[in-house]
């Protein structure tokens, strides 16, 4: 076959299509996967993947459905990693700097060398929104850290052992539960239905004739 | 990156692009809809299903994959285990660890019940963590439950369960508030209102979102809630049999560990099967948008126990799955790309149809153009064109990063800049319309204590689904069922455990003359190549 290239999955040498994936050419290697593979879409972080390149010195980080093989590479999978998450009641707690001084005290520990930011698989600035997080600045190490998806890569390599992913996690639920405006129309509507406004209206179209609704909904008018 | 083909389509696509923006393609009449459904969606390509043999869908037909599940044996069948040795015993047992599972699990503690979740892989990965688009609720002062009702009855082709839309309509908008309320951050503006658009069949916009991760931000804040509750979560643990007792009620399940195969047994009063869809079996050839475990597990589980199915005939097919690069072959293209303003175009520059059609119609409509010659050849098939730089042009620059940032990095893996040049698409398994049949409850009308919540759900939706109805129903009958679920477990006595309705499926099949070797439920497709 054309295109074929070398890859070492855990020290050992395969011939993969080289258009595969790092998890794709992995089972075309032979590995039925178990840990190491959930949404297989680049969405759920469950594919954290660490490899060399024979002969380079730079040790990258990926996530392996999302990552095209390449000749030489020296791939190792990170299936889990001991993330710590601290657990708290989401009621009690309350977006003051405070908070994260308590619960994830270790970020004060970051020596800036930026090697979670480096690790990130989704190209996150992961220092910076520590930073805000120790700063208390929780809507913008949420938005910072928004497209996580909890690979772990960026814990793997931190010296002083920050579960970043978790300190962004906390800082978004406290973002959208207590930072962000409240939504007026949304309380209105839920307190509408609560009281039964739409009780009546709902049961009679649950009982017209299929006839009658395929007219109303054909004619129904479309938001611009 | 891209072929020579492909180089010169995109000049015809740039070509006809601002002449095309100037007018918004006709919708179908229902007339034309229903021709081109006939003509070209999978559900009614009949060499694709298979008629169901035993059970409580006998002569009825599913797609040949799951019928061939539902026509194998136990994988207990030949095996004892001991069920007098119960390893895990609680009131609700919650199998599956997705949005609909972790809903139930988070409603079933806030009720103060003894609830655990178990899960094949990890608790999040599932299709809800995936879901990009949306999630609709009728918030908004021009809209009403009453007008979601009419979208999703007439989207899903006039078939869904009235009972559980109603349900799914009259408590979109309190799902959305308990998902803020426990952090989920939705995009709103400066005042607090929702950004919403529309979705395909939508007559309001209604769709909320959390730019294109609005399902991993809902999953992620889930998990985290039922991690912050101290709710067991069993992972790497498939449930492989439900136990019944001599009353005829489910008693909990065999679970097999996936990593050491050793089985363990749950005693629950009552059960939610929260297990998700079935795309990793791959009906008719399709790629699928699901994740790793969907292997529609729950509707064989729910099946040989005695629960019917419903609707288990149709499958909704994603207009937009990625039909090139081959990487990312069959991944979701969300269709909130078409919602911000991008057109299907096919192969000569022409848009062939509205971009917001429901998602039936949408994705027959390419197998359409792609079937006469409209499509570009890719290496594994061939596609029509999703013209994304209309997206900068009508929004402004910056509107892809803003709104759809993992679409721009999915596609900038690859070398492809979707800001610059339209993408290639074609349709994609995304999710399977029907499931088991529950009523307005939430409980199986066969098994008094027996639960089902999510995508293993058949009804809520009818014979297609609207975008954001599944982020919808996963939380809506998720906590439901939590509820339910709860609340009937104090009232449940367990008489004795027992497997013997395993025995009884297969006294059917072979009776039916289907007494083979094959077990299932699946638990994981089967991908490895092995050259010997």
């Amino acid at each position: 076959m054309d295109n074929m290239v070398n890859v070492y999955f855990f020290g050992k040498k395969y011939s993969v299509p080289g258009d595969l994936t790092i998890m794709t050419a992995m089972e075309y290697a032979g590995y039925t996967l178990k840990r190491g593979c959930g949404c297989r879409h680049g969405f759920c972080g469950a594919c954290a993947t660490i490899y060399r390149i024979k002969g380079k010195n730079e040790l990258k980080t990926c996530l392996a459905c999302q990552t095209q093989v390449e000749e030489g590479m020296y791939v190792a999978s990170i299936p889990f990693f001991p993330t710590d998450k601290r657990t708290y009641d989401i009621e009690e707690i309350k977006p003051t700097q405070q908070i994260m001084m308590e619960l994830y005290p270790e970020i004060y520990s970051c020596i800036g060398c930026n090697a979670c930011t480096k690790a990130c698989t989704q190209d996150l600035n992961v220092m910076q929104y520590i930073a805000y997080a120790q700063r208390g600045e929780y809507e913008k190490c949420a938005e910072e850290s928004f497209d996580c998806v909890s690979c772990g890569c960026c814990s793997v390599r931190c010296p002083a052992g920050i579960s970043h992913p978790m300190v962004g996690l906390l800082a978004r639920r406290l973002t959208g539960k207590y930072i962000a405006p409240e939504t007026d129309h949304l309380k209105t509507r839920v307190e509408e239905i609560n009281k039964g406004a739409y009780d009546e209206l709902i049961e009679q179209i649950m009982q017209k004739p299929i006839t009658e609704m395929k007219e109303l909904y054909n004619t129904r008018e479309i938001e611009k | 990156m891209f072929t020579a083909e492909m180089l010169e389509s995109i000049k015809k696509v740039e070509a006809t692009r601002q002449e095309r923006m100037k007018t918004e393609p006709r919708r179908m009449t229902a007339d034309e809809k229903d021709a081109l459904l006939k003509a070209y969606h999978p559900d009614y390509r009949e060499d694709g299903f298979k008629e169901i043999k035993i059970g409580p869908n006998k002569g009825q037909k599913a797609p040949a994959e799951l019928t061939d599940l539902l026509h194998s044996n136990s994988r207990l069948l030949h095996t004892s285990v001991d069920l007098s040795k119960v390893d895990y015993d609680v009131d609700v047992l919650v199998i599956g660890g997705g949005g609909a599972g972790s809903s139930a699990a988070i409603e079933a503690h806030e009720a103060g019940a003894n609830v655990m979740i178990v899960t094949k892989l990890r608790i999040g990965d599932a299709n809800t963590m995936m879901a990009e688009g949306g999630i609709q609720a009728a918030d908004k002062e021009n809209d009403s439950p009453v007008q979601h009702y009419l979208d999703a009855f007439g989207g899903g082709h006039f078939a869904a369960r009235p009972e559980l839309l109603r349900r799914l309509v009259m408590e979109a908008p309190d799902a959305i508030k308990w998902l803020n309320n426990l952090g989920v951050m939705f995009d709103k503006d400066a005042d607090g209102r929702m950004v919403t658009t529309h979705g395909g069949g939508t007559s309001r916009k209604r769709m909320h979102a959390c730019k294109d991760y609005s399902g991993a931000e809902i999953m992620r804040t889930l998990r985290d809630e039922v991690i912050n509750r101290g709710i067991p979560v069993v992972e790497f643990t498939s449930a492989v049999e439900l136990i019944k007792d001599e009353k005829g009620q489910v008693a909990g399940a065999v679970l097999l560990n996936m990593e050491t195969g050793d089985y363990a047994v749950a005693r629950a009063k009552t059960v939610v099967i929260a297990t998700g869809g079935a795309g990793r079996l791959h009906y008719q050839n399709f790629p699928t948008s699901n994740h790793y475990g969907a292997t529609a597990d729950g509707l064989i589980l729910g099946y040989r126990a005695g629960a019917p199915l419903l609707y288990q005939d149709t499958i909704q097919y994603h207009p937009t799955g990625v039909a090139y690069p081959s990487q990312i072959f069959g991944a979701l293209v969300t269709e909130k790309v078409r919602s911000l303003g991008a057109m299907l175009v096919n192969k000569d520059g022409e848009a062939y149809a509205h971009p917001l059609e429901t998602r039936d119609v949408s994705a027959s409509a390419i197998i359409r153009e792609c079937a006469n010659g409209k499509g570009v050849d890719t290496p594994l098939g061939s596609g029509v064109w999703l013209d994304t730089p209309m997206i900068e042009i009508l929004g402004g620059e910056g509107t892809i990063e803003k709104r759809i940032p993992a679409m721009l990095r999915m596609y900038l893996n690859y070398g492809i800049d979707m800001r610059k040049v339209p993408i290639l698409v074609y349709p994609t398994l995304h999710y399977q319309n029907g499931g088991l049949e529950i009523g307005g409850d939430g409980f199986t009308k066969a098994i008094s204590n027996l639960l089902v919540a999510g995508e293993a759900v058949g009804g809520i939706h009818g014979r297609n689904r609207l975008m954001g109805n599944s982020l919808l129903d996963i939380i809506v009958f998720g906590r439901n069922a939590g509820k339910a679920a709860a609340a009937r477990a104090k009232d449940v006595t367990l008489g004795t455990m027992t497997l013997s309705h395993v025995d009884d499926y297969a006294k059917e099949l072979a009776g039916a003359g289907l007494a083979g070797d094959a077990v299932s439920p699946l638990l994981l497709p089967q991908y490895a190549r092995h050259e010997r």
